[in-house]
């Protein structure tokens, strides 16, 4: 038999089972109830709600991300935006169909030209117009060198946002490479407005061949130093390998488009698989990689800045003296643009002569500057491959001389929504990397 | 470049004042084959958007209907019919009647099928998953507003991409203001999440069944879905080199 201290220690020390005498000996009633500090000791109970952005300088812009946090571990994470939010797509209901373009390349600004150029192919289907063909490969080459500098803006960025500074003034100093040669080409670094519905704003200026070689060499010097950098490099390795992963159905599900989903194994990119601006004539790989991390993405940018100066090259050989705006007078704005002395405007040649010789070639001028030429009727969506994804513009024409509708569908804006697909679960930390690896641009997140 | 100037001559030329008997018909809004058709555009009067007595220039009678988009025929070409046809025999197939198409367009050679709300949801899971129309991408959605004398004047716009057979077709629903109600396609794409949430912000579109239809680009509190056509730009006069322009709404307007 136990004695009285026993038994009082079985009374009170243990409050879930509790015991009493009785004849047969002690029984003893197991209630339970004690799973609360289980379950405490397990989960630590370290639950945070903390607020990241929208102003802080890893979020890629005026990104706000809410997490959930249980220790170091993202329980739950979630994307807030609109902080960039500026109302280019009803701005454009209020401008005709040419001066869209200058609203929808401030739309995502590190992609201006993959922007004008989706816009100005929705507005030609729209007209059923078909640009000469110097403008096309004129427009590829743009494109391409945007796809450098927006890919150079990731690596970067992503690499600042890791504490891999050198990284970044690498990336930005390459990317000012790129801007420099644009300014000379388009006359602006960034918001060209340079791509215009039915071709191109104006002809290359003389000595481009030359100033895109000497482009070419420069950046066939320097890329091999992200390899020696970054690519080999152990803590870039560890902070990006299986971090951020997302497989093949999660981005078909997600609707993620661009390097992200490449990343996943899947050779979808639109310049091969609807080919626009004559991309089935140009030789170029897509690179792919099936690891589906932040690592495997980094990669793949690299290459596609390899593959993108291929193109390039190949765009100075195919470019042939030509037209670089459609015939139709009615279409074709500007008319004639040169250098003056406050910059690009009217050609005071061409002014002269509508002023002092045409009466009708002013009336046309001005219809054409004030009122803009009007759509037929209907509605098309023009997908192009940006270093983003898939940038389409959905436009709706009722007839007029602005635009019904634009809508941009924004690779960042839709890539976005994977972010919590891609960190919950991991580390506070790779949340950081699982952002940078898909790259949203706010300016295009928002408009 | 057809728009104002598309007025047939051939037509014969009524009197000053006088509109064309012939043309009466087809002032108004067309509504297609008996059933509601879609409309999508306005009609307009006069040019250069001058309306009463201050209009001088001689166009005050010019009248142009509103645009609907014509219903195609067969065949529509190309592989535009293989999707039509799998479609109608699918939806046969899971019981979703016929009239759950409302109309398909041709245009452009783009494919539009205008559905009916009630049964988008079931039409949308179809063809992502008929191993014969496989639109497994859902690229886009998007809200349109053709402003407030176009019946049904909120449209739905959801770009598919079947990238098994590298195709695009367009789903439209078309819903009334007063009753801005459609099925949230989010549990067969979860892509449209955001899409949704956007056009719910900037349409007032309701998407029934949405996880959480809050608004995603403009401040929680705010009243009013800013595209509608009814809802202002806002800005404010600018003075240039001694002039005032006025803010872009309220500039004159030549479409």
């Amino acid at each position: 038999m136990s004695t009285d201290t026993d038994f009082h220690h079985h009374e009170m020390g243990d409050p879930y089972a509790s015991a009493r005498e009785t004849t047969e000996g002690r029984v003893y009633t197991v209630t339970g109830g004690d799973w609360d500090t289980i379950l405490d000791d397990v989960t630590h109970d370290e639950r945070i709600v903390i607020n990241l952005g929208p102003q802080h300088p890893s979020t890629h812009g005026v990104l706000r991300i809410v997490l959930e946090l249980e220790g170091e571990t993202v329980t739950q994470a979630r994307a807030v935006i609109g902080y960039l939010h500026t109302g280019i797509e009803k701005n454009c209901e209020y401008r005709n169909w040419t001066q869209g373009v200058t609203f929808v390349t401030r739309a995502d600004y590190l992609a201006p030209l993959h922007n004008e150029a989706a816009y100005c192919m929705a507005v030609e289907k729209l007209l059923g117009i078909e640009v000469p063909r110097r403008a096309q490969v004129i427009r590829v080459l743009l494109m391409e060198l945007n796809r450098v500098s927006s890919h150079l803006v990731a690596l970067a960025t992503g690499g600042m946002e890791l504490g891999a500074l050198t990284a970044m003034t690498s990336g930005f100093r390459e990317r000012e490479e790129v801007l420099h040669l644009l300014e000379f080409l388009t006359g602006l670094r960034m918001n060209h407005a340079f791509i215009r519905p039915g071709g191109l704003a104006q002809d290359l200026p003389e000595g481009y061949g030359q100033k895109i070689r000497d482009f070419l060499k420069v950046m066939d010097h320097r890329l091999p130093d992200y390899d020696k950098l970054l690519t080999g490099q152990t803590i870039w390795k560890k902070r990006l390998r299986g971090v951020g992963y997302l497989p093949l159905d999660g981005c078909l599900q997600l609707g993620v488009t661009g390097p992200v989903l490449r990343s996943a194994g899947l050779p979808w990119d639109l310049r091969k698989v609807e080919p626009y601006c004559g991309y089935e004539e140009y030789e170029f790989d897509v690179p792919t990689s099936t690891d589906a991390d932040c690592y495997a993405r980094y990669l793949l940018r690299v290459a596609e800045i390899h593959q993108s100066l291929r193109i390039v090259r190949q765009c100075l050989d195919k470019l042939e003296p030509g037209p670089v705006m459609v015939a139709d007078k009615k279409i074709a704005w500007p008319a004639q643009l040169t250098i003056g002395p406050d910059g690009m405007g009217n050609s005071l040649e061409h002014v002269r002569r509508i002023m002092g010789q045409s009466m009708e070639a002013l009336i046309h001028h001005f219809k054409l500057v004030t009122e803009g030429f009007d759509v037929p009727p209907g509605q098309v969506y023009v997908p192009v491959e940006s270093p983003r994804g898939e940038l389409g513009y959905h436009l709706v024409s009722d007839g007029g001389t602005r635009p019904l509708r634009v809508h941009a569908r924004e690779p960042s804006f839709v890539n976005l929504q994977a972010m919590p697909a891609m960190c919950e679960g991991g580390l506070v930390a790779d949340v950081i990397a699982s952002v940078a690896s898909l790259d949203p641009v706010m300016g295009g997140v928002d408009r | 470049m057809s728009g104002m100037s598309s007025d047939e001559p051939s037509k014969g030329t009524p009197a000053p004042g006088e509109e064309h008997p012939r043309h009466r018909a087809e002032l108004e809004p067309t509504t297609g084959n008996g059933g509601p058709g879609v409309v999508a555009g306005r009609s307009r009067r006069g040019m250069f958007g001058v309306q009463d007595t201050g209009d001088t220039t001689g166009f005050g009678g010019l009248r142009l209907p509103a645009y609907t988009p014509p219903p195609s025929e067969r065949p529509y070409g190309g592989w535009f019919d293989e999707v039509a046809d799998q479609l109608a025999d699918a939806l046969t197939e899971h019981g979703v009647p016929h009239e759950a198409v409302q109309q398909v367009t041709i245009d452009r050679g783009e494919i539009t099928f205008y559905l009916r709300r009630e049964h988008l949801v079931e039409t949308c899971r179809i063809l992502r998953d008929d191993p014969a129309l496989r639109f497994e991408l859902c690229s886009s959605v998007s809200g349109v507003d053709y402003g407030p004398e176009v019946p049904q004047r909120l449209h739905s716009v959801y770009q598919l991409t079947s990238m098994t057979y590298r195709r695009r077709i367009r789903l439209e629903v078309c819903v009334d203001v007063d009753d801005p109600h459609i099925p949230s396609v989010v549990e067969v794409y979860p892509t449209a999440d955001w899409h949704e949430r956007e056009a719910w912000d900037m349409f007032g579109i309701v998407y029934d069944g949405h996880p959480a239809l809050t608004r995603i680009l403009m401040p929680d509190d705010w009243d009013g879905h800013p595209q509608r056509r009814d809802y202002p730009l806002g800005g404010v006069p600018v003075e240039y080199k001694g002039a005032e322009i006025p803010p872009p709404d309220q500039r004159r307007a030549y479409s």
